[in-house]
């Protein structure tokens, strides 16, 4: 998705290395995906439900 | 020891061979305090090795703390993935937070080949959509070694 657009910027975070971030973002099962501290996506979804929901009010 | 095994690096081997630009590795570490940094620069080390249009560049976070903000890394270990294309260098904006093993090194590989040249894996919808983002997106997506 980064590579797709100019304005999107992606982390994979490994959570037991980073476990403050895996505490502030409250991960307690993998993956999740947030989005610009906001949006959560637990597990992982179809593309299109993906895109929309990470896109969501974007 | 080499921590890639012979045939992984043989599949690995034939992957990158279709790559069309340069990738640069940048490897943001720090001398102390970071367990897993030796770990991390062992991995990186393997893929140029496996591919003469990939290259490592450290980065020493404590001593280049403006390259750090400028990829918007603030720990370590981190990796950044740019790429060549027509004669200059790009960020691909993919960033990876410690150490790539497991299946983050297969996400890793996947990045080196997108940035490499390689085909999306995004339906047209999908780059449609993202193409229309105007404002900074973040995304950050926690996974374990497993």
């Amino acid at each position: 998705m980064a590579f797709a657009s100019p304005h999107v910027t992606a982390y994979a975070v490994e959570a037991t290395e980073y476990p403050d971030l895996a505490r502030k973002y409250q991960v307690s099962g993998v993956p999740k995906t947030v989005v610009n501290d906001q949006i959560e996506i637990m597990g992982a979804l179809p593309e299109p439900a993906f895109i929309d929901e990470a896109l969501r009010g974007i | 020891m080499a921590l890639i095994a012979p045939a992984d690096q043989q599949k690995l081997r034939d992957a990158f061979s279709e790559m069309t630009r340069p990738v640069r590795l940048l490897f943001f570490t720090q001398a102390l305090g970071c367990d897993t940094c030796p770990q991390t620069r062992q991995i990186l080390d393997e893929l140029p090795q496996l591919s003469d249009k990939i290259t490592i560049e450290e980065v020493n976070f404590v001593l280049e703390p403006d390259k750090a903000a400028q990829y918007g890394i603030d720990r370590v270990p981190a990796i950044a993935v740019d790429y060549e294309e027509e004669g200059e260098r790009r960020d691909s904006r993919i960033r990876f937070l410690g150490a790539p093993s497991g299946y983050e090194f297969v996400s890793l590989v996947r990045a080196v080949l997108l940035a490499g040249g390689g085909e999306s894996m995004l339906s047209p919808e999908s780059r449609a959509r993202l193409a229309s983002v105007d404002k900074p997106v973040t995304m950050q997506v926690f996974t374990t070694p497993t």
